[in-house]
């Protein structure tokens, strides 16, 4: 029987009560802005905690006679300093930004799939977890016990989760354009997405599979290579490395260009052309893509020189398509989006952050592509593991930039331009100290502590992951890698520290304040539940430009 | 604020196809890693002057080709179920979602089948675990085909007959479990 309470008032609920409903609401949401920005705020946290981690390894390596940390320890804050900044940084916070911003730039009026991709965050931040906790318990490559078959499964659960959600934005890309919005019109982060998420569906599920293979025989069989090769601890980083390794990673880092062209081209007040060629090269950078589905590391052989043509042509063709096209194309696209800022003389801060954010993205495409030369003898050593790091940065300038252009669509107030444009600076220059010294010390054959080289893939590397001795001045480039990454770090603190304090009480934001030329500047500022009243027909690249006869221009 | 010219709201484009299409490449991508891993292995390992399969295991091949030719009737109801839905009709379009999940039971009951024939120990070696890792990962895409048909019947009999999209969705998930199965058959049940 139903009862009312006679004394049940009609007052505002209680502090605590408003408290739990937000949480509640929070946890249970299904707006794209929202999932985008529980994407952001978790990688965030993620990437001060694999920092914390990187500064760690980058003090024990800085004398490489004293060893502050044990084999097993060392081995796995290696592991999880890659994992970590690949599956937990880059990888959510480019599609955490797509997310929160993608729909509104395509002028839907929600997410396709918005259960899909809440149900893939939730599932990537579970498997996160386990797979911290597993290698916190000697779990991870290299590691031995259940704690091992753990986190082969929690990364299988990572790499779902991060599918389910690429695949919700792939799809609203694909279906929810707005009228008129045909695939040459979507703006160029967008197209940059659609290239990256569609690698995704493409590359990820190949290393599932792996990842299954390899939890079935070392679940039911005991270590034992002799019996079953997947069965080994080296497994993981002998038949799925390729999942925590350049060119894999280079896929993660392609909106950082569509990013760039967009932040440029609205500074520049300008017409991004020709558009064509900056589709083209951002499209040419998905062919790494290739490079996963291969599984195996594209590579031209130390002999090359000296091998016969049928040898060149067999190592040439693949090394073009994956490492040679992208690296043309992340060069064809950074150049024409940067140099709209040169003609123009104008700069933001979004297009700063872009600018740089594109630079270490072409830094490591370029540097992908060396690695992968035989005659360097580069993988395996330091240079490998500078080039992840260049990636990785490149994404988190990037991201920072997008926070920065479009925050206040998501909250409705900016973020003081002043303050964010020597952030920017900060961290390039922390990013570039974190990384050119290993890229150098590489050279110089410095081993890299993570998935210790494999004998028969790297003859002669040897697998001494706290050896870090080598014929250079380890020291010195240890030591500015280290205070690198210490800036880094200390960039996306004050960043995040800005962002919050914007977010709580900073200036209330116009709702085209950048005189933006897309459809996520035609609503208002934040954008609401269903991000427009109406949908807009769109009849060219840039629908706010043709309203803006004034500011008209062709670059 | 600036205002294009409005329209009303338009309807996704085909969102439920689209997104299974797209689930749909990220399975080949899956299935096609698992396989090309797969011959990898087996061609070392023979490579290597030993053997891939145990000496003693007899896979049962007669399961396995019912299995690939309860694929025909299966494509042939879901496209039924495609046709029927196009012209409203109810009984035909539940009958041929019907016909589907069951031979999708069918061909899961003939997988089990084949484990219990073969008495394979998973922790018998290198194949032994490939085959159940491999196999298992089909199995369980027709488990998800399985209640895939359960929903669109559920949806279209429960009178959201206008989302025929979601019955065309369908039958392209089962048709690429079909072409799954196809290379899974020749690869693993015939080439061995």
């Amino acid at each position: 029987m139903t009862t009312i309470d006679p004394h049940a008032t009609s007052s505002s609920p209680s502090a605590a009560g408003a408290g739990l409903a937000c949480v509640a609401e929070w946890l249970t949401t299904t707006d794209h802005k929202r999932l985008g920005r529980l994407y952001i705020g978790a990688s965030a946290l993620a990437f001060v905690g694999v920092a914390a981690v990187a500064l760690l390894l980058g003090i024990e390596r800085i004398s490489p006679t004293r060893e502050w940390l044990d084999v097993d320890s060392l081995t796995q804050l290696f592991a999880l300093e890659r994992f970590g900044f690949i599956y937990l940084v880059m990888v959510p916070l480019v599609l955490g930004v797509a997310l929160a911003i993608v729909p509104l730039q395509v002028g839907a009026r929600s997410l396709a799939f918005p259960r899909l991709a809440a149900a893939g965050f939730w599932a990537w931040l579970l498997g996160a977890v386990l797979a911290v906790v597993a290698i916190v318990n000697n779990g991870g490559p290299n590691g031995e016990g259940r704690f091992y078959n753990l986190f082969v499964l929690s990364t299988v659960l990572v790499l779902v989760g991060l599918l389910a959600s690429a695949g919700a934005v792939l799809t609203t890309i694909l279906t929810t354009r707005a009228p008129g919005m045909n695939l040459r019109r979507v703006p160029f982060f967008t197209w940059s997405v659609l290239v990256a998420t569609l690698c995704m569906v493409v590359a990820l599920p190949v290393l599932v599979g792996d990842l299954l293979y390899l939890y079935v025989a070392h679940r039911y069989i005991p270590a034992d290579a002799a019996l079953n090769v997947l069965s080994s601890n080296r497994a993981l980083a002998e038949w799925a490395g390729f999942g925590f390794s350049q060119p894999t990673t280079v896929i993660f880092a392609i909106p950082v260009l569509g990013f760039l062209a967009d932040a440029a081209a609205t500074a520049a007040g300008t017409r991004l052309r020709p558009r064509g060629v900056i589709f083209g090269g951002i499209a040419l950078m998905g062919l790494t893509a290739f490079g996963a589905v291969l599984q195996t590391s594209v590579t031209l052989r130390p002999g090359f020189v000296d091998a016969g043509f049928g040898d060149k042509l067999k190592d040439l063709l693949p090394f073009g398509l994956v490492h040679g096209l992208a690296a043309l194309g992340v060069f064809v696209a950074f150049v024409f989006g940067a140099q709209v800022l040169v003609d123009s003389k104008k700069l933001t801060s979004a297009a700063l952050f872009g600018v740089l954010a594109g630079l270490l993205a072409l830094a490591g495409v370029s540097s992908s592509a060396l690695s992968h030369i035989g005659a360097a003898h580069l993988l395996g050593t330091t240079f490998e593991e500078g080039t992840l790091l260049t990636l990785v940065f490149a994404a988190v300038l990037a991201a920072m930039g997008a926070v920065s252009y479009w925050g206040q669509k998501w909250w409705g107030s900016t973020l003081p331009a002043k303050s964010t444009l020597p952030l920017a600076l900060l961290a390039f220059a922390g990013a570039e100290l974190a990384t050119l010294p290993l890229l150098i010390a590489g050279f110089a054959d410095q081993p890299s502590g993570v998935f210790p080289a494999i004998e028969s893939t790297n003859p002669g590397v040897t697998d001494a992951p706290v050896n870090f001795i080598y014929s250079g001045p380890a020291e010195l480039w240890n030591l500015l890698s280290t205070v690198g990454i210490g800036l880094v770090l200390l960039a996306v603190l004050v960043f995040v520290a800005l962002s919050i304090r914007s977010f709580i009480g900073g200036e209330a934001a116009g709702d085209d304040p950048w005189d933006g030329q897309t459809l996520e500047w035609a609503t208002t500022s934040p954008a609401p539940l269903h991000n427009f009243a109406d949908i807009h027909i769109v009849k060219s690249a840039e629908p706010l430009l043709d309203l803006k006869p004034s500011t008209r221009s062709e670059a | 604020m600036l205002a294009n010219p409005m329209a009303p709201a338009a309807a996704p484009r085909r969102q439920v196809f689209v997104g299974t299409a797209i689930a749909c490449a990220a399975g080949a991508s899956l299935f096609g890693g698992m396989i090309a891993l797969w011959l990898r292995m087996r061609d070392q390992a023979i490579a290597d002057g030993g053997s891939w399969m145990p000496a003693d295991v007899k896979v049962p091949m007669v399961p396995a080709n019912v299995m690939l030719l309860a694929f025909i009737p299966i494509c042939v109801f879901a496209q039924w179920a495609v046709y029927s839905a196009k012209r409203d009709d109810k009984p035909h379009t539940g009958a041929a979602l019907a016909l589907v999940a069951a031979l999708g039971l069918a061909f899961i009951n003939a997988q089990a089948y084949i484990y219990s024939q073969m008495k394979l120990p998973v922790n018998g070696g290198l194949y032994n675990s490939m085959f159940y890792a491999l196999t298992g990962v089909l199995m369980a895409a027709a488990i998800v085909g399985v209640v895939f048909s359960a929903v669109t019947a559920f949806r279209y009999l429960g009178g959201r007959t206008t989302d025929r999209e979601v019955v065309s969705a369908h039958a392209m998930y089962w048709y690429f479990l079909s072409a799954g199965f196809s290379v899974l058959w020749f690869v693993v049940y015939v080439t061995k």
